[in-house]
């Protein structure tokens, strides 16, 4: 289903290698009316760096509540989050926007590009945040999205882009910072098997430089692509297969 | 975030939504306009006043019957019985001082004025010669009332402009008679048309000598005395001229007013200045309707851009960086919307000098710094709410948001 990829790409995790996420009992609970939802009921985990980890599991499972925890959008009700070493937990909102800007790249099954922008523009969007100077992310949007196989489409506003393009305009805007971890959400959820193929092939290829890849899916042959594969159920995870 | 990007972002969501944004910057603009124009008539309004009272020379005494309680322009408060009449001879007593010009003795009453079968009821002015050096006026043609001694009742006349056309039908009324009540008297001068001046209508007036007009009105007093003194700095020194030259010979009561009319000139220039502050008061709560606006649309604007406030927090953006993102675009439309303000109020200013140029339409500066400074303040004030809104949105739900 993946012809694009070739067998060689699967290099084993470094799973000696220092834990760069390391969670610790850790629970959300969600208040719905009177009722409270235990989207997360305990989760341990400890992420190398340089994993390919899958996340698969039921709907409401607790794989997208998981995700945005990692990724610094949301915090845990108990537990411990350490990320690079640092507890999370302790970390103000400015830390946290800070820290996320720094190590973390988002890809989400909806692209969430800003439409009346250009490709270039969403890219370049992170760094306009970071303060990072015109001529300098202009150049290294560019950089990335070339890199994405995008160089035709640079100046293409969001609206004017395929599926497949404009989640490999999200990848680019994702990477852009040089996060150490991306995190994406069913990111091939909403592409056709052609398009999903290209964005996994991407993905992959930035694992091989070296990123922390945490992928969710629905998808089993996408999500066996991956080295680890975790498997949730009720807020937890159940398995926990390498290799 | 650099500065210059904020402002772009800022201004690029505006021009996203031209239709919304121009409401919104008609909204302060017409706020900003009105707070211009409406200075500007109260300012303008001053300054006629002020003009007009000008006009008197700033050398000029008045002694009216009566002894305010104020000095100002009050009108005529008694403090005790009725007062005793000014008279002819207390008129002339004036003169004996040399710090007094020139003294002209005013009646004033109404009557019918009639040549041949045209009539009119006219304000008759009874006064003498120094009248019209005192208050400047300017004889388009023949002279003013002789200089004769005031119980002098000489039948002659002085005509304003309207009334020679009405009564003379255009024929040069110089030295024809005409009957004022129930005497006649010969036109011995047109006044120049002057229109009003210190609220009187000039141009309709018939003058006569002061003594005339005692006997045609059959009154013993006087309603003015208009005195003029030799130089501003004699100013003091001719008032308590007038006052002792009073109390003397009314048996030692003071029971008559002298205003000056820089006394006269500042009741009404507190008068009108407390009336263009309350026009920029009104002003300036529509500049607060503008800012309710301007809550209200950024508020939608939060909403609609829910999705993309959420992006920009998982991209790392810090609560104050939304903050300020939309407190810039908040203050861009203020800012806009004062500019369009200034732009239409003194188009509007310059309309209204177009429309009545006798009047002098300026807005004062402290109108428009007033204006815009409270536009940008209602924008920051108002935008905070919206802005706080967006920057504490959690970012899961706002991308959960379809
Ligand atoms: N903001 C929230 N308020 C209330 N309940 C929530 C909220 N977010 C998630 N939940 C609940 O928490 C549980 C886990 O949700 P989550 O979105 O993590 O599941 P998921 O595994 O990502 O599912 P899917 O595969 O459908 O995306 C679900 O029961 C969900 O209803
Ligand atoms: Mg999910």
């Amino acid at each position: 289903m993946w012809p694009t990829v070739s067998p060689q790409s699967r290099s084993s995790p470094s799973a000696d290698g220092a834990a760069i996420l390391r969670l610790e009992q850790l629970t959300r609970t969600f208040a719905v009316g009177d009722q409270f939802v235990r989207a997360l009921d305990g989760v341990d985990l400890q992420v190398a760096a340089g994993e390919y980890i899958s996340l698969m599991g039921p709907s409401g499972s607790g794989k997208s509540t998981l995700l945005n925890i990692l990724g610094l959008l949301d915090r845990p009700t108990s537990g411990e989050y350490w990320l690079a070493g640092e507890q999370t937990s302790t970390m103000s909102d400015d830390r946290l926007a800070d820290t996320r800007q720094r190590e973390i790249g988002f890809v989400f099954q909806f692209f969430h590009l800003i439409h009346r922008m250009t490709a270039v523009e969403n890219v370049e969007l992170p760094m306009m945040l970071a303060g990072v100077p015109p001529a300098e992310r202009r150049a290294r949007a560019r950089e990335v999205l070339q890199r994405m196989g995008l160089e035709a489409r640079i100046n293409h506003r969001s609206s004017q882009l395929s599926g497949g393009e404009r989640q490999r305009v999200a990848i680019a805007r994702a990477v852009v910072m040089q996060p150490k971890i991306l995190l994406a959400d069913e990111p091939t959820g909403n592409l056709d098997s052609v398009s999903g193929g290209e964005v996994i092939r991407i993905v992959e290829a930035l694992h091989e430089e070296g990123l922390t890849l945490i992928v969710v899916t629905h998808d089993q042959a996408l999500g066996s692509r991956a080295h680890r594969r975790l498997l949730m159920r009720d807020g937890r995870i159940v398995q926990d297969v390498s290799g | 975030m650099r500065l210059a990007d904020r402002h772009r972002v800022a201004f690029s969501a505006l021009a996203r939504t031209p239709l919304r944004t121009a409401m919104l910057l008609l909204a302060t603009a017409i706020g900003v306009a009105a707070v211009l124009m409406l200075t500007a008539l109260g300012e303008a309004a001053r300054g006629y006043i002020a003009d007009e009272f000008q006009s008197l020379g700033t050398d000029l005494l008045v002694v009216l019957p009566g002894r305010t309680e104020t000095s100002g322009a009050g009108a005529g408060m008694m403090s005790g019985a009725t007062p005793r009449d000014i008279t002819l001879d207390d008129a002339r007593a004036l003169l004996r001082s040399s710090a007094i010009a020139a003294v002209a003795p005013l009646v004033v009453g109404e009557s019918p004025v009639s040549v041949g079968s045209l009539e009119r009821d006219v304000t008759i002015m009874g006064t003498t010669a120094s009248y019209a050096a005192i208050r400047r006026w300017t004889m388009a043609s023949g002279e003013f009332l002789p200089d004769v001694d005031m119980d002098r009742e000489s039948p002659v006349c002085v005509i304003g402009d309207t009334i020679g056309r009405e009564l003379f039908r255009g024929e040069p009324p110089v030295g024809r008679w005409l009957r004022v009540g129930d005497r006649r008297c010969r036109v011995a001068g047109l006044l120049a048309r002057q229109g009003v001046s210190v609220m009187v209508d000039v141009d309709t007036v018939v003058m006569i000598p002061v003594a005339m007009a005692q006997s045609l009105f059959d009154s013993a007093g006087l309603f003015r005395v208009l005195i003029q003194a030799r130089s501003r700095d004699v100013m003091p020194a001719a008032r308590r001229f007038v006052l002792d030259t009073f109390r003397e010979r009314h048996h030692g009561e003071e029971d008559v007013t002298v205003i000056t009319q820089d006394a006269v000139l500042k009741t009404f220039d507190g008068i009108l200045g407390a009336l263009t502050m309350a026009l920029a008061g009104i002003a300036a709560v529509s500049l607060l309707v503008a800012g309710v606006l301007i809550m209200n649309v950024m508020l939608v604007a939060v909403s609609q851009r829910t999705q993309e406030i959420g992006l920009l927090k998982a991209l790392g953006a810090r609560r104050s960086q939304v903050l300020a993102l939309f407190l810039t675009e908040a203050l861009y439309l203020a800012l806009l919307g004062a500019f369009a303000g200034l732009l239409l109020g003194f188009a509007g200013v310059w309309l209204l000098g177009s429309l009545y140029p006798d009047f002098t339409f300026h807005p004062p500066l402290w109108a428009v710094a007033g204006a815009v400074l409270t536009s940008m303040a209602c924008g920051m004030l108002f935008g905070i709410l919206p802005a706080r809104r967006a920057s504490r949105l959690d970012p899961v739900a706002a991308l959960a948001r379809r």
